[in-house]
């Protein structure tokens, strides 16, 4: 069995008397797009989060590609390679899709305005920018240094899944991309997801839309309670039967292998 | 038990208090602020006195200056605690009357200080400088200095602020009598026709506005020769915005106050003339006034001629001119506060 | 997967080519205007500046159009144009800052004392007059960021904090002008003159300029700049984009106070004296500026350089209707209202679906 590039081992967040992830274990192969899904309440986000780094377990333990580490901030994630796309995007709508795309990790010049000066190098940065939304195919953008404020919801999550693709070498997170997004842009969205699977990087994908659960994912992890219930593959299983499980109307007689 | 014994001997104390407060009399001190040294050198005076009569002095002040709200607090205070008598310097002189009044009808008498209440006779009495004679002195002090020059004379006056309040429109009013300008109706400037003068502007009363105000007025005429100022600080303000346009040796500032480092600047020639009151004067005469209501219910009398007791003003100059009197920089010194 | 889920199919076979074209579909003058503005918040307050330097021009003739009248403009706005640039790095993290004039004052105090009560020589008194107030500045930071305790309490207690130590540490004594001239002339360095062709300009009018385009250079293109429009953007967005929410906020307080100091300095070379009771208002009239200027109280949105303009079109008002002879009343008047126009000029850009 190959190594999961991200995995877990009864991870534990309890916040005050409400445990939020209760002995949770975690795998995401190499090339998959690994689907997570349960009820509202189950612990997702928290175990996401767990996974990113912005929130520390309290128990537990992470590796990456089979090394642990210790996550403390979202940046240490990052850093690692763990790029996450969140619900609410963590974009600056005043802000271009240049400055949004290399928030917190800017080129600087090079030179001594760069070194001293601390001058950025904008035309790098829009150059890379642009670069990354052609690859993902958002390749008629016009304008880079528009503010994110302008473009439609759709197109902010395509630059914000763009931004994760560009600087995530290892693992994209995304929560509930197409959640706030109406049908025709949450295809495109679906589509881009296929696109940078494509290009080898697994994604884990947070979502309560069982079609498009049913349509990307190679495994479905479905939580419950604060932990893992099963893994299913949902070539095998219908949507019923996953919501079945997830909401503990239906117990999996025939788990797969945590 | 040990909180009984706390809270009886509490108890005892408070009534030990209250018996002590019914012989021994109570004033208080509303200034406007704590800060300005004017009001500084009153609350020494006040405390300097009501030490020796042995009077319980308790002290009050606005925020900032136009702090209405807090003098009207501390006069509802000074009723609760039962105070003989009040001295106020009002930031607001006619808002403040129905307050006053209250004090009154609960048996204290309320001695307005510097500036006079309106109506003047809200208050038993006022005791504070005649700042229509200081404005008439610098005045007549500027145009015997100029001599036959007077007549073209080209005036900026630096004001207060723009609500015009009392004591700047008799500043301003008088420096204009002593000058030998028609001053109209004397309870507000800006009516006057005089060719001579440049126009008004307001300073606050501090540096900042002193500068901005003849910058403004520099700009309406650079020929300005005569600069009648609300007081020393605004005076300071104004001679550096005629330093920078390198005026400064050639126009006359004079000023009201007589503050210590404003005697300091006539001194060194920023200010040629300026009129000094006595703050501490006010205050000690305040609180006499007040232990002799509560000896034998006696109030002050006015001046006469005047309806408020006068505390003196002194012209302060090192170039005196005759027919106005005048003392020397090194008396204003012995006699300046702050 | 089960076929009540085919819904869409019929947007799966015709794919929309044309979703991710971010090309600008408004067009007309109006939303090209609207486009024009979002771009370069600060063009309103510079042609609204331009257009009341012409209008008073026309009015009053040489008198006001003059290099002087002009330059005298630079020089009275000159303390608030200072304090205005910490202002708005303030506003521009979202947060208000109610304690810049009395950091600015008790900068100016600090100074003042340093030399002549413990006869601490200029340059050295300077410098502490200058982190004294980063000292400021970086309380209001801690409280702010570490404390999570909103900006506007923080600044309003520390206002009154600060402004009551400058009272009782200066004993409201005013140095003077002359005694700084004789023993301490650095302290009136900022109000140094040169002229030219009868334009007047001081050391602290040029300090002022330079700052406000330093600033502006660096809000545009550096992280840090960046990252100070994403904090008052919005704060959380990004911390987890990578930001280091804490770092930026002291940072730009810190900064903050700093410029305060180099305002109290300013504030010295103006007055000549140093005098703790100037500078009291220029926490609102700072703020006014920042709001003339474009700079959007929501944070994250307008340029630096609109506070300059914003500040440079109230001191136009003030000298243009002066010398009009109209009730100095009136500036307040005209102030007010170009406030509130600021402000929805500000909410009509804002709202990009215009």
């Amino acid at each position: 069995m190959t190594q999961p590039v991200l995995s877990a081992k009864n991870l534990t967040k309890r916040y005050g008397k409400v445990t939020a992830l209760d002995q949770c274990d975690f795998e995401l192969y190499p090339g998959e797009i690994l689907a997570v899904i349960g009820d509202n309440g189950a612990g997702k986000s928290t175990l996401i989060k767990a996974l990113s780094g912005a929130v520390p377990p309290d128990e537990g333990e992470v590796f990456v590609e089979g090394k642990q580490v210790n996550f403390t901030s979202p940046n240490d994630g990052r850093m690692a390679g763990i790029e996450t796309v969140y619900q609410t995007l963590a974009m600056s709508p005043a802000l271009s899709i240049t400055d949004n795309m290399f928030m917190g990790r800017e080129i600087r010049k090079k030179g001594f305005m760069g070194k001293y000066l601390r001058q950025l190098d904008r035309k790098a940065m829009e150059d890379f920018a642009r670069q990354k939304l052609s690859d993902l195919g958002l390749m008629t953008i016009q304008n880079i240094t528009q503010p994110v404020e302008t473009l439609s919801g759709g197109q902010r999550q395509g630059v914000a899944v763009a931004r994760a693709a560009a600087f995530g070498s290892k693992v994209i997170i995304l929560d509930e991309p197409t959640a706030a997004l109406g049908v025709k842009e949450s295809r495109r969205v679906l589509e881009l997801i296929q696109d940078v699977k494509k290009r080898g990087i697994p994604i884990i994908l947070i979502s309560h839309n069982m079609p498009h659960v049913f349509e990307l994912a190679d495994r479905v992890h479905i939580h419950r309670l604060g932990r893992r219930l099963c893994v299913i593959d949902p070539k095998k299983y219908s949507m019923s039967d996953a919501v079945a499980f997830m909401t503990g109307a239906k117990e999996p007689d025939e788990v797969e292998a945590a | 038990m040990r909180y009984a014994t706390a809270i009886s001997a509490l108890a005892l104390a408070v009534a030990g208090n209250t018996a002590m407060a019914q012989d021994q009399t109570t004033a208080c001190l509303i200034t406007k602020t704590d800060t300005n040294p004017f009001f500084v050198k009153m609350r020494e005076g006040a405390q300097q006195k009501a030490d020796e009569l042995g009077i319980e002095l308790m002290n009050f002040a606005g925020q900032y200056d136009g702090d209405h709200e807090t003098q009207a607090q501390a006069i509802e205070t000074c009723i609760a605690a039962g105070a003989d008598g009040i001295l106020l310097l009002a930031s607001d002189t006619s808002s403040i009357v129905s307050s006053v009044e209250q004090a009154q009808e609960a048996g204290a008498i309320v001695i307005a200080l510097d500036t006079p209440l309106s109506p003047a006779d809200a208050a038993d009495a006022t005791f504070a400088t005649d700042n229509f004679r200081a404005g008439e002195l610098i005045g007549q002090w500027a145009a015997a200095k100029l001599g036959d020059e007077a007549e073209n004379a080209r005036i900026a006056f630096l004001d207060l602020n723009v609500s015009q309040p009392t004591v700047g429109v008799l500043r301003d009013q008088g420096f204009m009598q002593g000058f030998g300008i028609d001053i109209k109706d004397p309870a507000r400037y800006g009516d006057e026709d005089d060719p001579r003068i440049v126009g008004h502007d307001v300073t606050q009363g501090n540096e900042e506005g002193g500068r901005r105000a003849m910058e403004n007025l520099l700009a309406q005429d650079p020929n300005i020769n005569v600069v009648y100022t609300i007081n020393e600080p605004a005076a300071a303000g104004a001679y550096e915005a005629l330093d920078a346009l390198g005026r400064a040796g050639d126009v006359m500032i004079v000023s009201v106050d007589g503050g210590c480092p404003g005697v300091q600047n006539i001194r060194d020639g920023v200010i040629g003339a300026t009129a000094q009151q006595y703050p501490l004067d006010m205050a000690s005469l305040g609180i006499e006034a007040i232990h002799q209501y509560a000896q034998d219910g006696t109030l002050p009398q006015p001046t006469e001629g005047k309806d408020f007791f006068d505390t003196g003003v002194e012209l302060v100059t090192n170039e005196p001119v005759e027919g106005v009197a005048s003392i020397t920089v090194d008396e204003g010194m012995e006699r300046c506060w702050g | 997967m089960s076929h009540d889920d085919a819904y869409e199919d019929i947007v799966k076979t015709r794919r929309e080519e044309s979703f991710a074209a971010f090309d600008s579909r408004r067009k007309g003058l109006l939303h090209r205007v609207h486009d024009v503005l979002h771009g370069n918040p600060a063009l309103v307050p510079l042609i609204v500046l331009l257009a009341s330097i012409v209008v008073f021009g026309l009015l009053l003739g040489s008198r006001f159009f003059s290099p002087f009248a002009l330059t005298l403009i630079l020089q009275q706005v000159q303390i608030v144009g200072i304090v205005a640039a910490a202002q708005s790095l303030i506003i521009l993290t979202a947060g208000i800052d109610l304690s810049v004039g009395a950091i600015t004052v008790i900068s100016s105090v600090v100074m003042g004392q340093f030399a002549f009560r413990y006869g601490i020589p200029p340059f050295i008194a300077v410098i502490c007059g200058l982190a004294f107030g980063t000292l400021c500045g970086a309380l209001n930071g801690l409280l702010v960021s570490k404390m999570k305790l909103p900006p506007f309490i923080v600044t309003l207690g520390t206002w009154q904090v600060i402004l009551a130590s400058n009272y009782l540490y200066s004993r409201n004594e005013t140095i003077r002008s002359q005694d700084i001239e004789a023993s301490a002339p650095l302290l009136q360095f900022m109000g140094r003159r040169f002229e030219v062709a009868g334009a007047v300009f001081t050391l602290g009018v040029v300090f002022m300029i330079l700052l406000m385009l330093v600033l502006a250079w660096a809000l545009k293109n550096t992280a840090w700049g960046r990252h100070v429009y994403a904090v008052g953007d919005d704060a959380e967005a990004a911390a987890l984009s990578g930001v280091n929410v804490h770092r930026t906020l002291m940072s730009v307080y810190m900064l903050s106070g700093l410029i305060c100091g180099f305002a109290g300095w300013a504030l010295i070379g103006r007055l000549g004296a140093v005098s703790p009771t100037s500078a009291y208002e220029a926490n609102i009239e700072s703020i006014t500026a920042v709001v003339i200027g474009g700079i959007s109280l929501f944070g994250g949105r307008g340029s630096i350089l609109g506070a300059l303009f914003g500040a440079l079109i109230v001191g136009v008002f003030s000298l243009g209707l002066r010398l009009l002879g109209a009730d100095a009343q009136w500036t307040y008047f005209f102030i007010g209202v170009l406030i509130i126009v600021a402000v929805a000029v500000d909410q009509w850009i804002r709202k990009v679906s215009a």
